[in-house]
């Protein structure tokens, strides 16, 4: 059983402080959605407002096309996973997770039988009795989940919860997290400023930033595609020509860059005359000499050999360096730090988008 | 009459409140907010308002606006109050300065006010002195155990009632007591020495009875004290004096006023330690006001003395705190 | 000798000093307890006598006085625990800039002197009582001392119970509202048991306080008597080693208090200990075996 999710034009306020400004989208039904954004941008204020803890200024919120307004998170659909887990220290596993069914009224008996269910579902058979301080971080992700997926909610809303994890862990449970969802094939609403997490669980990612959504599509959408500077610079590293558009139609655009002219893809139509940025990601930039508009030359500052890939870094026009990723069964000399070098990419794969603030470093 | 009105106080102070913090809210939307009754229930938000409220005005508020209030009736037999005798008047606050009985100066009780407020506060001073050393060393000492057997050593005493402990004093220092007994054995003095009249007893009864009330405020200030804010003044070449005069001191200002304040008011308001280490010419304030009730049940006029004592002791304290910069919430925690 | 070692030898010194000084009276009159002469002497040792210990027993106005303490302190735990909680939880949602005049006006009380306190209780019962004619019910010794006691250590249990409140991870309350729980029942299921301990300290402390205070009840009890008063009552009048016995039996129940705290203590240090350990390896375990769920069922 699972219900879309529908956010009406949500705006949410705190005194003067606008946290979330005019939110709208849709969640279909057993969609795994999450929410991408640095921290700051509102999206633990979209899941507390979907789960009931906050009340929107503006807007209302829909699940299963029932508008949710003054509605308690007692009675809402929903279930929420904490960022810190919050389980109840003083209760055994087994009373943390059948906790919501024993608030329901459910008797002891039947709590205990789900308990077991539940249990065999995370891989912990058999450890209802023990304490939560017993448990390892791991653990007691699964048995968060089993605790909300026993009250069976229509929407499970996940608050960055491998944050705390360490990284061998993390990489872990992305992978746990998307089999449980895919089994259990409820709507799950995830919030991270990860975006390799995003990336590889959701089906949909919404990028967020400062209050305002500025995106929604699915990983290869959102990477290959971004409309924004903001999308196109915090999905993935990204290169910046920052400038002002010198030639413009449906099929490209040309900018006038330190380095010269440089083109790429128009698919947001700027026009002649206005300020854009022109993004190439490291990947896309090759060694060697190209198109007189699509060629770099700068000064090699420095390489840096991360196993699978090189990443050389060359001098930029403004503040940031360009970063070109070289992967290393690539048959190209690696140039030497200080040698000038020319670079140049597929203008197909340059993307000319309206000037907007960046991602911070 | 004017005793009903005693009753309207505390309403008109809470509906003012409330109707302020509506007005508040109105103002400012806080998308969090849930209400008082909608968070707990209405059963349960009653139940603890409810207890809050009989606690406050029944047990806290009403008596003490109660007996102020009582403090300008004259002293009356239970059949005239309420009735023509029961006026409103300054006579029992006047008693206080010219004796009743004869139009004279209150000398006594003049000089007894003093007495117990100058003492209270030697005793404060006393204590500090004491229990500073012992607070740092508490605070420095390192291992949550050994803090904790300390505290215990230090609370077991105190669990001895404080009669006891006063009674426990005056076997040591009586004539017959075990001080004199090795003073006059040694040869040091001759003739036993008369602590307990002399007032000796009571200062030290006085100082015993709340050396743990100055200790904790101590300890829990100078705990809180980032240790290597002093080994950078020790590093920095000052000497000890003067990191605890510059550094120590000044961060533990709000625990030590806590720690005075305390122990100033709890010496001013004690009945034991002048009771029963006092001398026959000792005169304590608050006696004099048990002598009100218990030997004169002359009610009102004790509860002007108490009312003055109070007063007293709040405007000292209030003065202190100025006098050394400490802000009255600092000083609560 | 380094001024490492000198400054330890007086701080050593100075803590002795100290303890001595605390102790001392305590010790010199336990001693008295067992010494026969009917003056209570320490020095010199004349004779070794439970003679004492067995006048305490029979002194009837002592007994009927400890039952009336127990009677009481029962009473106040009654009152002031559940209003501290209150309290407590009512400053804790109180519209914020009100708190601080909140605090002021509830803990005022303990700072009060107890004399006053004793005098208010008693002026305002008897005249309520009267008005509302309660007077049989109220106007009882062993209700006002209740009562006056209350005022002040209610205050303490609020200091208690609010230290530990503070401390409660909202997100559990959340966590549970979340899962369906209405607020009532997160005030029985999730945040009682939480305070728990607070709830017992206050109780263990709101006795001993009421037990051991003077003056409060001493106007309060009007003519009722307390073990307190009556020992007050003995003291003045003179002296008798029976008084140091019964101070012997209240050190040495301190004591045995105190040891029993401490090595509740040390096991349930031990015992969090063990815990954490068990959490450790099974985190390493599971680190080493790999994603637990991957494949689908």
């Amino acid at each position: 059983m699972s219900a879309d999710v529908e956010l009406d034009r949500v705006t949410v306020r705190f005194g003067q402080f606008t946290a979330v400004s005019g939110a709208s989208l849709k969640i279909a039904g057993g969609e795994f959605f999450s929410f991408l954004g640095p921290s700051g941008c509102g999206k633990t204020t979209i899941l507390r407002t979907v789960s009931g803890f906050l009340d929107p200024s503006e807007g209302a919120v829909r699940i299963a096309g029932q508008d949710m307004t003054g509605i308690g998170p007692n009675k809402r659909p929903t279930a929420l996973i904490f960022q810190n887990l919050a389980l109840f220290p003083l209760m055994t596993v087994a009373e943390n997770i059948t906790y919501g069914l024993r608030v329901r009224g459910m008797s002891k008996a039947d709590r205990m039988k789900k308990a077991d269910e539940l249990l065999s579902l995370i891989a912990l058979p058999g450890q209802g009795g023990k304490l939560v301080s017993e448990l390892s971080g791991g653990q007691r992700q699964r048995v968060a989940i089993a605790r909300a997926l026993a009250v069976e909610p229509k929407v499970l809303l996940l608050d960055e919860p491998l944050s705390a994890l360490d990284l061998k862990l993390r990489q872990h449970m992305r992978t746990e997290l998307r089999a449980i969802q895919q089994r259990v094939g409820i709507t799950f609403i995830y919030i991270t400023h990860d975006q390799g997490e995003a990336l590889t669980m959701s089906d949909r990612i919404a990028v967020m930033n400062n209050g305002v959504i500025e995106q929604i599509g699915d990983g290869k959408v959102v990477y290959d595609a971004p409309k924004t500077a903001f999308v196109a610079s915090f999905v993935g590293g990204n290169n910046p020509f920052p400038g002002h558009v010198s030639k413009a139609d449906a099929s490209g655009a040309v900018i006038d860059t330190p380095f010269g002219p440089l083109r790429g893809r128009n698919p947001m139509g700027v026009k002649a005359g206005d300020k854009a940025i022109l993004f190439v990601r490291p990947e896309a930039l090759r060694l060697g000499k190209g198109a007189p508009d699509a060629t770099i030359t700068s000064t090699v500052l420095s390489v840096a050999f991360e196993g699978n890939a090189s990443h050389i870094f060359l001098k930029g026009a403004a503040k940031k360096d360009i970063t070109l990723t070289v992967g290393r069964l690539e048959r190209v000399t690696i140039p030497e730090q200080g040698v000038e070098a020319q670079v140049t990419y597929d203008p197909d794969l340059g993307l000319v988008l309206p000037e907007g603030s960046m991602a911070r470093e | 009459m004017s005793r009903l009105l005693v009753y309207l106080i505390p309403l008109a102070v809470i509906a003012a409140f409330v109707v302020m913090a509506r007005y508040e809210r109105r103002l400012a939307h806080d998308p969090t907010h849930r209400g008082f009754f909608e968070r707990n229930g209405t059963v349960l938000g009653l139940v603890f308002i409810g207890l809050v409220a009989f606690w406050m005005l029944m047990l806290v508020v009403l008596p003490y606006l109660y007996m102020v209030q009582e403090s300008f009736h004259p002293k009356l037999v239970a059949a005239d109050r309420g009735g023509p005798k029961d006026i409103l008047t300054l006579d029992q606050y006047r008693s206080f300065f010219i004796q009743p009985t004869d139009g004279e100066v209150n000398t006594t009780h003049l000089w007894a006010f003093f007495f117990t407020l100058a003492i209270s506060a030697l005793v404060t001073f006393l204590n500090f002195a004491i229990c500073y050393p012992l607070a740092y060393y508490m605070a420095q000492a390192g291992s949550a155990q050994k803090v904790r057997l300390l505290m215990l050593a230090l609370i077991v005493p105190y669990w001895v009632n404080e009669i006891l402990r006063a009674f426990s004093l005056r076997l040591l220092l009586a004539s017959k007591g075990l001080i004199n007994q090795m003073l006059m054995g040694v040869g040091l003095t001759d003739a036993p020495i008369d602590f307990l009249g002399n007032n000796v007893g009571l200062y030290v009864g006085l100082s015993y009875a709340y050396l743990l009330v100055m200790v904790f405020p101590l300890y829990n200030a100078i705990e809180s004290l980032d240790k290597n804010q002093i080994e950078a003044a020790r590093d920095l070449g000052a000497s000890w004096f003067r990191i605890h005069k510059d550094v120590v001191i000044p961060y533990a200002k709000p625990g030590i006023a806590s720690g005075c304040t305390m122990v100033f008011m709890l010496s001013a308001g004690s009945l034991a330690a002048p009771q029963f280490l006092g001398g026959p010419r000792t005169l304590w304030f608050t006696s004099i006001v048990y002598d009100f009730f218990f030997q004169a049940f002359n009610w009102p006029r004790g509860a002007a003395y108490a009312f003055i004592l109070l007063a007293a002791c709040i405007a000292l304290v209030l003065l202190m705190l100025r006098l050394f910069k400490v802000s009255l919430g600092e000083a609560i925690k | 000798m380094s001024s490492q070692t000198i400054n330890k030898v007086m701080i050593g010194f100075y803590v002795f000093l100290f303890f001595a000084y605390l102790f001392g009276p305590l010790l010199v009159m336990s001693v008295t307890a067992f010494n026969t002469p009917s003056y209570p002497a320490a020095y010199p040792l004349e004779g070794f006598t439970l003679d004492w210990f067995v006048k305490l027993w029979n002194h009837k106005a002592m007994m009927q006085g400890l039952v009336n303490s127990i009677i009481i302190g029962i009473g106040v735990i009654c009152v002031s625990v559940p209003v501290g909680l209150a309290a407590s939880i009512v400053m804790n949602q109180i519209y914020h800039r009100a708190r601080s005049l909140y605090y002021l006006v509830t803990v005022s009380p303990v700072l009060t002197p107890g004399v006053i306190i004793g005098i208010s209780t008693v002026i305002f019962w008897r005249d309520f009582s009267e008005m509302t004619g309660t007077r049989g019910v109220f106007y009882k010794g062993i209700v006002l001392a209740i009562f006056g006691q209350s005022s002040f250590i209610a205050a303490y249990c609020l200091l208690i119970i609010s230290a530990r409140l503070q401390r409660f991870d909202r997100a559990q309350e959340e966590a549970a509202l979340d899962l369906g729980a209405s607020y009532p029942q997160v005030f029985w299921h999730i945040l009682l048991p939480f305070l728990k301990p607070a709830l017992i300290s206050a109780a263990v402390i709101a006795f001993l306080s009421s037990f051991e205070n003077y003056n409060t009840t001493t106007f309060a009890i009007l003519a009722d008597k307390t073990l307190v008063t009556v020992l007050a009552g003995e003291v003045r009048q003179g002296t008798t080693p029976a008084l140091s016995a019964l101070a012997v039996i209240i050190i040495v129940i301190s004591l045995l208090g105190a040891i029993a705290y401490e090595i509740m203590k040390r096991h349930e240090e031990r015992r969090s200990a063990k815990l954490a350990e068990q959490a450790k390896r099974a985190e390493r375990g599971e680190l080493a075996q790999g994603p637990a769920l991957a494949a689908p069922a």
